[in-house]
C-alpha cells in the first residue's frame, strides 16, 4: 500500500506531531508547523489525530495512488483535484487506485496538510515520523519527497468521522496578522525605546521563512543598553554566551531583523532573545506567506494562558464536530 | 554569580546562572538540571542544559508556570551544595587543520568575513597574539576542551578550552553567517569551539575538519549504533592533529566500519582543576594515552 510521487511540489515533507525529548541534544521536535490543520486533516480521514501526513509548502505535489483511500486537505488554500476533478478543502474525499491527486495554485496560507486514510507509514525515528531535514532524520529517508518516491501507507482504521470541518472551525491567514508575544529572556538588553518600537512598528514576513524560523523586516533597528560584553559572549551587543532557544523565541541578530524560531528550531546559539511568541499563535506563523504584514502584540502570562485555553476549546469543538 | 529566571513564552522557563561563561556556571547549571531530572516533576517535557544556563520546557496545562518556577528556585538552593565533580570520558578527536574543504568554503564566503585578506586561521592567530598559524594551531590542540553544551543542530558540541582564561582562544564570529559549512568542520566563535555535526549554515571561524562522524541518524557507524548522537555535556575532548594521509585512512576505516575513537573514563573535579590546571590536564593526557 503506497502512493507514488509524480511531482513533489516545492517542499513536501512527512510530518506528524513531532518528537519531543531530544532538544537537549540539538534535535528539535519538528512536526507540522500548523498542528491544528494536521489534526483536522487526520480526523477527516479517520486517522488518529497525530498520524503522519504530508506538509506541502506553497505548491502541492502530484501523487498517484496504488490503493483506494480517503484524503483530506486542510491548512493553506491549495485546491485539490482527483484526475482533474476539483474537491473542496477541509472535506474528506475518495481517491481510487490508479487515480492522480494534484493541486491548483495556492490561493491563501502557506502550508497545506494532506492526510490519507491509514496515515503515512515510513519508519519512525526517535518516536516520530516527522522529517527533520537538517539532521536527515525521520520522514522519507530523512528528506523532502522527490519524484519517483514510493511512500508507504498504513492500514486504514475501521471507523469514520464526520466528513467536513464546519466553516467556523477553519482558519485562514489574510494579508496581515497579529502575533502575541510574552516579553522576557534577554529583553533587558534592549533600550526602552527599542522595546516600544518593536510593538509599534509594522513588520513583514521576509523571504527567509522556513521550518526553522521566520524572519521579519520593516521595523526600526534595535538599540541596546550600554554594557560591557560578558566573557565568552562575543563583541556585538546582540551576542550572549550561547544559550538555549525556546520554540517561538525571538532573536534579533545584529539588532536588525527579528527571527521567530519554529518547529525545526536550532536549540541554542549566541544571539539574545527578547521573548517568545505564545504557544497559541505558533500554528498561525506556519500559514504566513512572505510579505504578510505582522504586528507583534505584547501580552502577559495570564493572557497567554487564556489564549492557550481558547485554542484548546477550538480543538475540542473540532473533535466534537468530527466525532 | 547571580541566577536569573525568566519565562520563554508560556511553555518554557529559562534560567541563567551567570552572564559570563565559566566552568562554575556550567557545573551549577548541571547540578540543578540533575536535581530537576531526579525530581520527576509532572508537566516537564524537556530539560536542556547549555553552557552557563538551562531551559525547561513544560506543559502549562499540567503545571502552572508560577508553581514550576517556585519548584526550580527551591531546587537551586539544594544544588548549590552539590559537589563539582563529574564521572565522564575523554575522547581523542583527529583534526586535519587547514584542510582543502574548509579552505574552499572560507574562500567562497570571504565577503562575509572581518578580514577578507586572511584565512580564518590567519585571522584567529593574529587576534590571539600568535606570530604564526603553526603556533596558533599548537595552542588549539595542546590542551583539552570541555563539552559545555550539545545543540544548535543535531549533536553539535560546544567546547570550552581547559586553560586559564587569559590563554583561552577568543575570536569573533563571521560578520554575516555563511550559508554553508562542511560537515565535521572544527569551528570557533567567542570563546567556544565546536564540531559541525552536519553540513549547513554557520558563523564560527573554520580551522579544520575531522574524519570522525559525531552524528549518524542511520545509526550504522559502529560507535553510534546505540545512539545517533556522540557527544554529551561533560565530555572532555583532546584534538589530535593529523595530515591528509591519516585523514584518508580514518575516512576509509569509518566507511568500512572499523574505526573506533580513543575513549577513556576520567573523573573531572572542578576544584582540583582550578587549583592546578596544568597538573589536571597532564593527568587527563596520561589517562587518555594509558601512561
Amino acid at each position: 500500500m503506497a502512493f507514488k510521487v509524480l511531482n513533489p511540489g516545492l517542499l513536501t515533507t512527512v510530518q506528524d506531531l513531532g518528537r519531543p525529548g531530544y532538544f537537549h541534544l540539538g534535535i528539535p521536535m519538528s512536526g507540522a508547523m500548523d498542528r491544528y490543520a494536521l489534526r483536522a486533516a487526520n480526523l477527516l480521514v479517520g486517522n488518529p489525530e497525530g498520524a503522519a501526513a504530508l506538509e506541502a509548502v506553497f505548491m502541492g505535489p502530484q501523487l498517484e495512488f496504488e490503493v483506494d483511500a480517503t484524503v483530506a486537505v486542510t491548512g493553506a488554500d491549495l485546491p485539490a483535484r482527483v484526475d482533474g476533478e476539483p474537491h473542496p478543502a477541509w472535506t474528506a474525499f475518495p481517491v481510487r487506485a490508479g487515480q492522480v491527486l494534484s493541486f491548483d495554485y495556492l490561493k491563501g496560507g502557506a502550508r497545506a496538510y494532506i492526510a490519507i486514510s491509514g496515515g503515512i507509514d515510513t519508519p519512525p525515528a526517535l518516536g516520530s515520523r516527522s522529517t527533520y531535514i537538517i539532521g536527515a532524520l525521520g520522514g522519507y529517508h530523512g528528506r523532502a519527497l522527490a519524484a519517483g518516491d514510493m511512500v508507504p501507507l498504513g492500514k486504514p482504521g475501521a471507523f469514520r468521522h464526520g466528513t467536513e470541518v464546519p466553516e467556523a472551525l477553519r482558519r485562514t491567514v489574510g494579508k496581515s496578522a497579529e502575533l502575541r508575544v510574552l516579553p522576557g529572556l534577554y529583553w533587558r538588553l534592549i533600550t526602552e525605546e527599542a522595546g516600544r518600537n518593536f510593538f509599534e512598528d509594522g513588520w513583514k514576513v521576509a523571504p527567509e521563512a522556513d521550518r526553522m524560523g521566520y524572519r521579519f523586516r520593516g521595523g526600526r533597528p534595535f538599540t541596546f543598553e550600554p554594557r560591557e560584553q560578558p566573557f565568552g559572549a562575543g563583541s556585538n551587543p546582540s551576542n550572549i554566551v550561547d544559550a538555549c532557544y525556546p520554540y517561538g523565541s525571538i532573536q534579533v541578530p545584529g539588532g536588525t531583523e527579528p527571527i521567530v524560531l519554529h518547529r525545526d528550531a536550532v536549540s541554542g546559539g549566541g544571539y539574545f532573545t527578547l521573548g517568545a511568541v505564545i504557544s497559541a499563535d505558533m500554528d498561525l506563523i506556519g500559514q504566513m506567506q512572505p510579505h504578510t504584514g505582522v504586528r507583534f502584540v505584547k501580552v502577559d502570562m495570564e493572557e497567554a494562558l487564556a489564549a492557550r485555553a481558547d485554542e484548546a476549546g477550538r480543538l475540542a469543538r473540532l473533535r466534537e464536530a468530527l466525532a | 554569580m547571580q541566577t536569573r529566571y525568566s519565562y520563554g513564552g508560556d511553555e518554557h522557563i529559562f534560567v541563567e546562572m551567570d552572564e559570563e561563561m565559566s566552568l562554575e556556571a556550567f557545573f551549577k547549571s548541571m547540578s540543578i538540571t540533575n536535581a530537576v531530572r531526579a525530581a520527576h516533576i509532572d508537566g516537564i517535557t524537556e530539560i536542556c542544559p547549555a553552557n552557563g544556563s538551562f531551559q525547561i520546557k513544560f506543559d502549562p496545562d499540567r503545571i502552572a508556570p508560577d508553581d514550576l518556577m517556585g519548584r526550580l528556585r527551591s531546587l537551586e538552593q539544594a544544588a548549590d551544595k552539590a559537589e563539582k565533580r563529574l564521572e565522564t570520558r575523554i575522547v581523542e578527536v583527529p583534526v586535519f587543520y587547514r584542510d582543502p574543504w574548509t579552505t574552499e568554503t572560507l574562500m567562497r564566503f570571504r565577503e562575509r568575513h572581518q578580514d577578507p585578506q586572511s584565512t580564518d586561521l590567519e585571522y584567529a592567530a593574529r587576534m590571539n597574539g600568535y606570530d604564526t598559524v603553526e603556533q596558533f594551531i599548537h595552542a588549539h590542540h595542546a590542551s583539552p576542551w570541555f563539552v559545555s553544551m550539545v545543540g544548535f543542530v543535531a549533536g553539535l558540541p560546544f567546547l570550552y578550552q581547559l586553560v586559564e582564561r587569559s590563554r583561552q582562544i577568543q575570536v569573533p564570529k563571521y560578520l554575516r553567517p555563511r550559508t554553508d559549512t562542511p560537515k565535521h568542520t572544527i569551528g570557533h566563535g567567542g570563546c567556544f569551539g565546536c564540531v559541525y555535526s552536519v553540513r549547513g549554515a554557520g558563523g564560527y571561524q573554520m580551522f579544520g575538519i575531522t574524519p570522525m562522524p559525531i552524528y549518524d541518524p542511520t545509526q550504522k557507524v559502529s560507535y553510534l549504533r546505540e545512539f545517533m548522537v556522540f557527544f554529551r555535556p561533560g565530555d572532555i575532548v583532546k584534538w589530535k592533529p593529523i595530515g591528509r594521509e591519516e585523514y584518508d585512512a580514518i575516512t576509509a576505516d569509518v566507511a568500512a566500519n572499523r574505526y573506533e575513537p580513543r575513549i577513556r573514563k576520567v573523573t573531572f573535579d572542578l576544584d582540583s582543576f582550578n587549583a592546578d590546571i596544568d597538573g589536571t590536564n597532564q593527568r587527563l593526557m596520561e589517562t587518555l594515552h594509558g601512561v
